[in-house]
């Protein structure tokens, strides 16, 4: 450990978040994660951090921090969140290499709702259950298991920045609008006719009752198809269970990782960064594809993270 | 349960293999089997398995292994011959019933017609079984309770029940972790043992497939075992190996 960023307004709701937590959900342990994998790593590589590394989330604005170490390089990738630098404005989707006591602000975004703030060597609290992802719910992982505030101080591990300056090429830049493709079932047999067009319909919207846990979409109701068993099974992120009242909800990282109702469909982990990037009364369109085309997208989309250190430039 | 286990896309990386549409004891201890085994076969690419009352959760990494051969893989194990069959650990788990313990096992006393003790020795003499582990870190939804003591959930649940709770919630028993959850499901007793310590070389006690069965303790019985469960000790008696 070198020092620290010591944090001086958490802004909304930041939390530190690694790709997850892998191997308890057996226990009832939530995966947890960053909502947006792809921004998490294009801010490590940023910084140059394997994709694993641990940065903080940050939701609708970003907050203030102060460098309590020699020389950190930062980041910021994801939602469009104004970066200041001592008070003077600084390109976002590129890193910098500052100095003790420099002060970070990170006002609230354009456009999206996550951006990832990285420092060169990665946020170093403890590990639990072998990640660093806080889980807000049950208060695991994380600087306590709980949103950032004024005064934490976060470790921050490696040797200290090496090299240069990078930024992301422009044709790079991520785009988080266009359709959400989804994969039908497990339980789409527990619906009515039609169900899956019009969840397909472009009649849904994010509502603000959505968290780390899940999306709650506003639109039509879905159908079941007569009664239904109310027996818990396990979820991944992106299910998309339908309660009683028929309003889908889309769970996402913190999720328990049981849920009692059927779930129509799942959104594929390529879209679920733009999806989680989605403010509330934004639009959501779904695209039903097969589970082999959404298999073959999930190859691409790992193999394009791997190569994410290619698409950087000097600065 | 179905003759043969379906398997359901969850997604572009994860599995449902389901095994019935409802709760039985058989769909829980297929899922139990299967999982033992897949473990077992160690194959490439399986990143975990969340096994559940009637259905194993199989997450894979599609770039290592595609779902076709997986599912293939998987098919392959089934069914899970004898050896995959074997016993779960046993636990003994000490519970403190009623009163300031379990505040509604007048209530299911009640709905039953039954007196709080008739309610309890009930409760004592069925072997039970961890049929998953799910809602929240190390809770352990069991199967086995005597439908003598099915009782509905709550109309209105509670915001905050006491850590480590044992209740009932329509067929399903559940013994709580050191946490205070929001539940609908009916507050019949208490444990002392702690089913989920980060402190812990093994931070969770229960998995899917152990046996549990319970035996009643006093409230000054309860406290002196709290007591040497907050220092550490595992109060929790295993009765196998």
């Amino acid at each position: 450990m070198r020092g620290h960023l010591t944090v001086i307004d958490g802004g909304f709701s930041t939390t530190v978040q690694d790709r997850g937590r892998t191997g308890s959900q057996r226990f009832g342990v939530s995966a947890c994660g960053a909502m947006d994998l792809a921004s998490l790593a294009i801010a490590n590589a940023l910084v140059g951090n394997a994709e694993d590394a641990a940065a903080l989330e940050l939701t609708f604005s970003g907050g203030a921090y102060r460098v309590d170490a020699d020389a950190l390089r930062i980041a910021v990738a994801g939602a469009a969140m104004p970066l200041m630098l001592d008070g003077a404005p600084a390109d976002p989707q590129r890193s910098h290499t500052v100095g003790r006591g420099t002060r970070i602000d990170i006002g609230p975004s354009a456009s999206g709702v996550r951006a990832y703030l990285a420092v060169s060597g990665g946020v170093a609290t403890q590990p639990v259950l072998a990640s660093r992802s806080t889980h807000l719910r049950s208060a695991i992982g994380g600087y306590e298991g709980r949103a950032l505030r004024g005064g934490d101080e976060l470790p921050v591990g490696g040797t200290g920045p090496t090299g240069v300056d990078r930024r992301l090429r422009h044709d790079r830049r991520p785009y988080f609008g266009g359709v959400i493709r989804i994969v039908p079932g497990p339980q789409d047999d527990a619906f009515a006719d039609g169900a899956l067009d019009l969840l397909t319909s472009g009649r849904y919207r994010i509502s603000p009752q959505s968290d780390r846990m899940g999306a709650v979409l506003s639109g039509p109701s879905l159908p079941f198809r007569g009664g239904f068993n109310l027996v818990s099974d396990g979820v991944t992120m992106g299910s998309i269970q339908v309660p009683g009242h028929g309003r889908p909800i889309v769970l996402l990282s913190d999720r328990q990782t049981t849920g009692g109702y059927p779930k129509i469909a799942t959104v594929t982990t390529p879209d679920l960064g733009k999806f989680a990037q989605r403010r509330p009364n934004e639009r959501v369109v779904f695209h039903a594809v097969s589970p082999d085309e959404a298999e073959e997208r999930y190859i691409a989309w790992r193999a394009a993270l791997d190569d994410i250190p290619d698409w950087l430039e000097p600065a | 349960m179905y003759p043969t286990p379906r398997f359901l896309p969850s997604g572009d990386c994860a599995l449902t293999v389901e095994f019935d549409s409802r709760i039985s004891a058989e769909a829980s201890e297929a899922v139990v089997a299967l999982d033992r085994a897949i473990a077992a076969a160690a194959i490439s690419g399986v990143r975990e398995t969340v096994p559940t009352y009637r259905s194993l959760l199989v997450f894979f990494d599609p770039p290592t292994i595609r779902r076709a051969a997986l599912v293939s893989a998987i098919a392959a194990l089934w069914p899970v011959g004898e050896q995959g069959k074997t016993a779960g650990r046993r636990w003994r788990i000490p519970v403190a019933f009623g009163g300031a313990h379990g505040e509604d096992l007048p209530l299911v006393a009640e709905t039953h017609g039954l007196s709080e003790a008739a309610v309890v020795e009930i409760y004592l003499s069925s072997a039970y079984r961890v049929a998953m582990i799910g809602f929240a870190p190390g809770f352990a939804y069991l199967s086995g309770l005597d439908p003598r003591l099915e009782t509905g959930r709550r109309t209105e649940p509670r915001r905050a029940t006491p850590p480590r709770s044992v209740s009932i919630g329509g067929v399903q028993t559940a013994i709580s972790p050191p946490l205070s959850l929001p539940s609908g499901w009916q507050m019949i007793g208490r444990t002392p043992v702690r089913s989920f310590d980060l402190s812990r070389r093994v931070p969770f006690l229960f998995e899917a497939g152990d046996d549990i069965r319970f035996e009643r303790v006093d409230a000054a019985e309860y406290d002196a075992l709290d007591q040497r469960a907050a220092a550490g000790e595992p109060v929790a008696r295993r009765e196998d190996g």
